[in-house]
């Protein structure tokens, strides 16, 4: 593994990932069936599917919280799969959840501080770096907030501040845009833009709104059962036949 | 408005240190015993309120101080400042040898707690059939002719100890308060408050929480070397004792968990109100024994019920001292 900490010294801002044949079954229930798929340095990838498709468990897998079965997770050509989650962020992949995680107790700024953390060596320069990021995100206002009483928009946000704070190659954010009205969700798309445009971070995101996937992805990637039936770009996939059958049932054989 | 709170302390500080000057014998005892549980509570408050790991055995790291310190003074003539080292080092590493197995086969929440009971429950059994520390007839310190001081071996009058202990609670202040600020302080919170979140931001959980086990563990040795000496006397049935840890635990749960003062508003409250109502049992005339853990029990009842944050973050918004 001493290869892949290298590398991500080496390599600044962006990642190239692949995932290699993963497959993950729960007591038998099979999550993840040999999915494979690549991720190319500064590009935003979106992974679709119905709920149950193996999505989140996916994430967890590259984020090193669950291990996988069988299968590889590449990273700039190293193997990360086995890896503790805190190793695995250090090398330059960060997520979000969907089931939002504050640190309740603490306010918006020091929440940041701790993702900021993980790349700047003083506490100073930490609370420097997460009062950039606020600012960028727009949470700027609220960051002397306790971060438990942010409304859901705001805590997404906050979910984002957190994640970027690390300085990630590649950033796997799951639903950041579910439950947004449109006006926040068209802020958050901007948002996601830039951060792939001007700091050069790929993006993957686990996403049901499907303006926002045709807009942002260069890449869609369908899960369905755990496994991956269709990818590409975004005008081709909703052509998929295997596509449409999934999301809205197979046509009826009369 | 933090002024305001900066200049409370040095009042309060300046109270304290003038004290044994104008109170009275008893006053300054009161004091010690308030101190010592200041200090002892923020011990655990560290590993609790920083990192929230539930500890219900910190009786274990006092008792097993005070006998280390204790006996290598009475077996060796090594002095108390020197007996130390050697304790702190030896309740680190118990806090961490318990810790990691703990961690390592994912003993957490009340299992935890349970784990930390146990091994305090295992030592006060152990040390009651520790013959060459006394077992359970106790292990007696030479007591020096009255007025002597000789603060090398810890041997001197009741304001020496308050002056002591009123050290070691102020060092622990200012400890929990840098601690607070640093990587560790930040990152035990992040723990404390989702463990998996802290993780995905690069916090390796393991490393942090070892930590705080064992500067709690060590610190709580310090206590346990300062009630061998103040007292003179250690008997397993009172240092490793249950209701030891749940003193110990009792002053940052009223005052309020996880905050650098409550530890402190806590201790004050309960041994002011504690031998308060001894005393005022006493002076009626009634013989109501255990007054004192019913006082406990209905003033933790009532913070529960009404202030579950403690009265420091109330105290703290009423008088606006933080802003």
């Amino acid at each position: 593994m001493a290869c892949a900490r290298t590398q991500a010294e080496a390599v600044p801002m962006s990642a190239s990932l692949a995932v290699q044949q993963i497959s993950k079954s729960f007591r038998g229930l099979q999550a993840l069936a040999d999915v494979s798929f690549e991720i190319q340095p500064s590009t935003i990838t979106a992974l679709i599917g119905p709920n149950g498709a193996g999505k989140t468990t996916l994430f967890n897998i590259i984020a090193g919280a669950q291990t996988p079965d069988r299968g590889a997770i590449v990273l700039d050509g190293c193997r990360i799969d086995g890896l503790r989650p805190d190793q695995i962020c250090r090398l330059g992949i960060a997520r979000t959840f969907q089931m939002v995680k504050p640190f309740a107790g603490l306010t918006v700024l020091d929440n940041v501080v701790i993702g900021a953390l993980s790349c700047c060596t003083r506490v100073k320069e930490a609370r420097q770096r997460a009062n950039a990021i606020l600012d960028m995100v727009g949470l700027g206002p609220k960051r002397s907030r306790a971060s438990a009483l942010l409304a859901l928009p705001d805590r997404k946000l906050l979910e984002l501040a957190r994640a970027l704070a690390t300085r990630p190659k590649l950033l796997l954010l799951d639903e950041v845009l579910g439950g947004l009205r449109p006006s926040e969700c068209d802020r958050m798309m901007a948002l996601l833009r830039d951060i792939t445009e001007r700091e050069g971070i790929s993006l993957v995101l686990i996403e049901h709104v499907m303006r926002a996937v045709m807009a942002l992805a260069r890449t869609v990637i369908v899960l369905h059962h755990g496994e991956v039936i269709a990818q590409g770009t975004p005008a081709s996939i909703v052509r998929e036949q295997a596509v449409l059958d999934c999301y809205l049932g197979e046509p009826l054989r009369v | 408005m933090k002024r305001r709170a900066i200049l409370l302390v040095i009042g309060v500080f300046g109270l304290l240190l003038t004290l044994p000057l104008w109170a009275s014998p008893y006053t300054v005892s009161l004091a010690t015993l308030f101190l010592f549980f200041a200090y002892a509570g923020q011990a655990w408050n560290i590993m609790m309120g920083f990192a929230g790991l539930l500890s219900l055995g910190h009786a274990l790291y006092l008792g097993v101080g005070a006998y280390t310190v204790a006996a290598l003074y009475d077996h060796f003539s090594i002095g108390p400042w020197l007996g130390l080292w050697v304790a702190l080092a030896l309740c680190g590493l118990l806090a961490a040898a318990m810790a990691a197995l703990a961690f390592r086969y994912r003993v957490a929440g009340v299992y935890f707690a349970l784990l930390t009971i146990a091994c305090a429950e295992f030592a006060r059994i152990g040390f009651d059939h520790f013959t060459w520390v006394g077992g359970s007839g106790g292990l007696f310190l030479k007591v020096v002719e009255p007025g002597r001081m000789d603060l090398l071996n810890l041997r001197g009058p009741p304001a020496m100890f308050y002056y002591l202990i009123l050290l070691l609670a102020g060092a622990a202040l200012l400890l929990s308060a840098l601690l607070l600020r640093s990587r560790a302080g930040y990152y035990w919170q992040a723990i404390r408050e989702s463990e998996e979140a802290a993780a995905a931001l690069g916090v390796n959980s393991f490393r942090w929480k070892m930590l705080a086990v064992m500067i709690s563990g060590a610190m709580t040795a310090l206590a346990g070397m300062f009630s061998a000496f103040y007292y003179s006397n250690l008997f397993p049935e009172q240092l490793f004792h249950i209701s030891r840890s749940i003193e110990i635990i009792l002053g940052p749960i009223i005052g309020g968990v996880g905050t650098l003062f409550g530890p402190i508003i806590g201790a004050a409250l309960l041994t002011a109100l504690g031998d308060g109502a001894t005393e005022f049992v006493a002076a009626v005339g009634w013989d109501v024994p255990g007054v004192k853990q019913l006082v406990y029990g209905i003033v933790l009842f009532a913070i529960v019920a009404f202030l579950p944050e403690g009265i420091w973050p109330a105290l703290a918004r009423k008088l606006k001292l933080f802003q």
